[in-house]
């Protein structure tokens, strides 16, 4: 590695986890740049929603390094300090944004939350924050002190985006997140998200099975199919001119429909 | 003009007075006397026990006389008796399978060694009020048998040999003590079933029915349910055995439950158990219906966020001593909080309705 | 006048030791909810068994003992606990606050100041302050442990979205020595600031939910707030119609039908003594 490089912002070494004897994923390996978007493809039971949980922590690997900004491995925290680096430096969108949001606070309680966790006591400031954040995902800001029961389910999917980005972490973990969206409605998120990545830096890892997803937001596609990555590349590479087998019948089903 | 409420002191003693007035009743009617109790009320008196924790009939009797027939308010008296209680040593485990029974039957097998005994049951009167008791009629004896000389193995245990049901789960360590140590939680399954054992017998009736309908379903076959007599022994050390020190009467139940096999465990029956003192069947079906939902994790089933399979849910809210203190103590005094409240929601209005403030 | 048939203070040396060392572990670690293997007392869950059963463990024989409810030697409440302890431990009793080593109260703290050597015994119904915005008690316990209290700013933040202030008027939660979260039990929040740097030792006992904490004395015990909206204590805006103190917190009395209404000390002793003194 030459000296002006600056060391990869996540790095992952041999990841593997299993169920008894079927495999979830295995020996998963890569390197995550700074500002850079990881798109991980593949059909339902690829294994793609099993790397990310053991990425994010929500699920321990059997195997495998992990190692965060150069120094830190991930697997080896204490709960306390790993928790810490979710809420601070990391931030993880659900598909379902119930999963991701407290469906009882209002939007600024939800959005405020991880500012409040990171110690801000300032209200007046705290909901300047929440009010600017609504502005920047196209949610009207009079709808602050609204629950998002109240909310369309694009909205609801905005609102979590705008409460993971608000402590402005460097990585960011997404699954599916314009899954269960209708498409006019996806369209418009995807143009959110892509504009908020670009001006923010952010890093992310996004994994879906839709290939329209990471041709508009990722720099780098990993393809994976029962559990391993089988190709892997610069986006447009490795849609417009397939090596693996897998990775043609994909492209050539999405052109299809 | 106000003058500051005295008199607390006072006023208890006398509410005291009437209560022992009104637990009498009516002087010209004959005062119930705790054997009676015990001899005819026994259903009352095993709950008691049960749920107190002391098995000790005259005293639960004694306990439902104090309390006026209010059958939480008996348990609570033994209970409060129980804790001072000296621990003199512990009884080995009892051998159910041992068991002289009075009563014995299995909803899985038409006929098994030692047979199906039907024994004081009401399951198949009919339910018409009998006025012959209020005439206080002597009721005729009863028919006799000569006693089956015959083991009566456990049902679970037949299908053990087969390999058919799950191993009896290893239990070799000492359980735990909810009444000598703080309830941690996950709690492992002895420690769930102490905790059932002392539970409400209504709370528990309804999360049993409620799997029974379909939130956290368990097939539940009655296997074998069996009330009678069991020797209870103490390991005397200066002895170097065993004395037995006698005997109590047992309501045990044990369902066996359809289970599909996982990953590591080919298809087979699993367990659920219920166990209370004296007779006391709704006790022991309902109880061995919820241990079993609660068994989910450990059998790798799915959590379908039934509130029986909510193992903090079900622990947490089973006692009925801890239930009632607390639903009852909101009858205390809560001036000053309520104060507080009235104040806040008076400074809330005013902001809110500033025309309306004086 | 100690009934032969109880042990001291009703309850046996082995669960006292068991409750010393409850007690022990609380003070060394202010704020922190022990468990502790809280016994079947002869009175009910939630009228006050766990701090019943926390001043059985501290009394000897040479304790003078006050206990109050709402603020009042006089409620009922207080006269069944004061006798119970009469009855078991034969300990001498008051109302003086000044006079008594310690004190069990159920939602409040005594207006005369505590002082050194005091013990104050708070009879605690939800120990848990995080308990109504997670019901789970592996939960709340691993949120303790691991400081995050995000979600508890959320609540008082909801407040004031909501209703332009913290609408949490009693059992408001302080921070102890910027650790742990603690639920000061229902005391008004107009009791708060007496927690903070009290000379007293202040034990919290909550007997159903089988917990015991502590404030030492002169802990740092603050009331959770925002810079811009700070922690306010509230009490009516009125002196007390007996002994007029501006500065106690004061209990509302309906005198008619009216509409009429009174405001009166709610500690009992301190009403008294002021009136004593004024005449």
């Amino acid at each position: 590695m030459n000296a002006q490089m600056p060391p990869p912002l996540l790095t992952v070494r041999d990841l593997t986890r299993t169920y008894g004897s079927r495999i979830g994923c295995a020996e998963v390996s890569f390197d995550l740049y700074h500002g850079e978007v990881l798109g991980i493809v593949g059909e339902s039971g690829s294994g793609k929603s099993t790397l990310l949980s053991c990425l994010a922590g929500h699920l321990p690997p059997d195997s495998g390094r992990v190692v965060w900004d150069g120094t830190t491995d991930v697997l080896a925290l204490p709960e306390a300090a790993r928790r810490r680096l979710m809420r601070t430096e990391w931030a993880f969108v659900h598909q379902n944004p119930r999963d991701g949001l407290r469906m009882g606070v209002t939007a600024g309680g939800n959005v405020g939350e991880r500012l409040m966790g990171a110690g801000a006591r300032h209200f007046g400031q705290i909901r300047a924050q929440a009010t600017d954040w609504l502005e920047r995902v196209e949610i009207d800001p009079d709808r602050i002190d609204d629950r998002p029961r109240a909310f369309s389910g694009g909205m609801q999917q905005r609102l979590q985006i705008a409460r993971n980005l608000v402590t402005g972490p460097r990585l960011v973990f997404m699954d599916e997140p314009t899954g269960g969206l209708d498409v006019s409605v996806q369209a418009r998120l995807l143009d959110l998200l892509r504009g908020l990545v670009r001006r923010m830096g952010l890093s992310v890892i996004i994994v879906t099975h839709d290939l329209a997803v990471v041709r508009l937001l990722a720099d780098r596609l990993m393809v994976m199919k029962s559990g391993r990555v089988v190709e892997q590349g610069l986006t447009d590479q490795v849609l417009d001119d397939p090596q693996h087998a897998y990775t043609q019948l994909l492209v050539s089903s999405v052109l299809q429909v | 003009m106000y003058v500051a409420v005295k008199g607390g002191e006072r006023a208890i003693d006398a509410a005291h007075a009437w209560l022992a007035e009104a637990r009498r009743g009516d002087a010209a009617v004959p005062e119930l006397t705790v054997a009676q109790i015990r001899e005819q009320m026994t259903l009352a008196v095993n709950r008691v026990m049960t749920e107190g924790s002391l098995y000790d009939p005259d005293l639960a009797a004694l306990a439902i006389k104090q309390a006026r027939g209010d059958m939480i308010e008996a348990v609570f008296l033994l209970r409060a008796y129980r804790t001072t209680l000296p621990r003199l040593g512990a009884s080995l485990p009892l051998d159910t399978a041992a068991m002289t029974v009075q009563r014995r039957i299995s909803a899985t097998f038409k006929d098994l060694p030692g047979g199906q005994v039907l024994g004081p049951t009401f399951d198949y009167t009919h339910r018409l009020l009998d006025f012959t008791l209020m005439a206080e009629g002597e009721a005729p004896r009863a028919p006799t048998a000569p006693i089956r000389d015959e083991p009566v193995p456990h049902v679970t245990t037949l299908l053990d040999q087969d390999g058919l049901i799950e191993a009896t789960p290893p239990g070799e360590a000492e359980p735990g003590d909810l009444t000598r140590a703080p309830l941690e939680l996950p709690a492992d399954r002895a420690l769930r079933l102490q905790a059932l054992a002392r539970g409400d017998e209504g709370f528990l009736l309804s999360m049993a029915y409620s799997t029974q309908r379909g939130y956290g379903r368990t097939h539940a076959f009655v296997g074998e349910l069996r009330i009678g007599l069991v020797a209870v022994e103490l390991f005397i050390p200066e002895l170097g055995f065993s004395v037995e020190v006698g005997e109590v009467e047992l309501s045990e139940c044990e369902t066996i439950n359809q289970f599909m096999g996982s990953k590591t465990e080919p298809p087979q029956f699993t367990r659920g158990y219920g166990l209370a003192f004296g007779q006391n069947e709704r006790k022991a079906l309902s109880m061995s219906l919820v241990d079993r939902a609660l068994r989910w994790q450990e059998l790798g089933e799915d959590d379908v966020g039934a509130p029986a399979q909510d193992e903090e849910f079900v622990l947490s809210h089973a006692d009925n001593v801890q239930a009632t203190g607390f639903l009852e103590h909101i009858k205390l005094p809560h001036y000053v909080d309520f104060q507080a409240e009235l104040e806040l929601v008076r400074r809330l209005r005013r902001e809110a309705l500033p025309e309306a403030a004086e | 006048m100690t009934d032969a048939a109880f042990n001291f203070a009703y309850l046996d040396e082995q669960t006292k030791r068991m409750l010393r060392r409850a007690i022990l572990k609380a003070v060394a670690v202010p704020g922190y909810q022990v468990p502790f293997a809280s016994r079947e007392m002869p009175m009910p869950y939630g009228w006050g068994t766990g701090g019943v059963q926390v001043t059985a463990a501290c009394l000897v024989p040479e304790d003078v003992l006050k206990v109050i409810d709402q603020g009042a030697d006089d409620t009922t409440n207080a006269v069944s606990i004061r006798k119970f302890f009469v009855k078991t431990a034969g300990v001498a009793v008051t109302e003086a606050t000044a006079d008594a080593s310690i004190i069990q109260t159920r939602h409040r703290i005594p207006e005369h100041p505590l002082t050194e050597g005091q013990i104050l015994v708070f009879q605690v119904p939800i120990p848990e302050p995080l308990r109504f915005l997670e019901p789970r008690e592996t939960e709340t316990r691993k949120m303790h442990e691991l400081e995050e209290y995000g979600l508890m700013h959320v609540k008082l933040y909801e407040d004031i979205a909501r209703h332009g202030a913290i609408a949490t008027s009693y059992a408001y939660p302080v921070r102890v020595e910027g650790r742990y979260v603690m639920d000061p039990s229902p005391i008004p929040k107009f009791d708060n600031p007496k927690l903070d740097g009290n000379p007293a030792l202040m034990l919290f006992g909550a007997g159903r939910e089988q917990r015991i904490y502590a404030l030492p004395p002169y802990t740092r015990a603050i009331s959770l707030d925002f810079e811009d909206h700070p922690f306010r204590p509230t009490k009516a805006d009125h002196a007390c119609s007996l002994c007029g103190s501006a500065t106690s917190y004061l209990d509302e009395v309906i005198t008619d039908d009216r509409g009429g209404r009174m405001f009166v000390c709610s500690d009992t002793d301190f009403c008294r003594s002021r009136r004593e003194a004024a005449e």
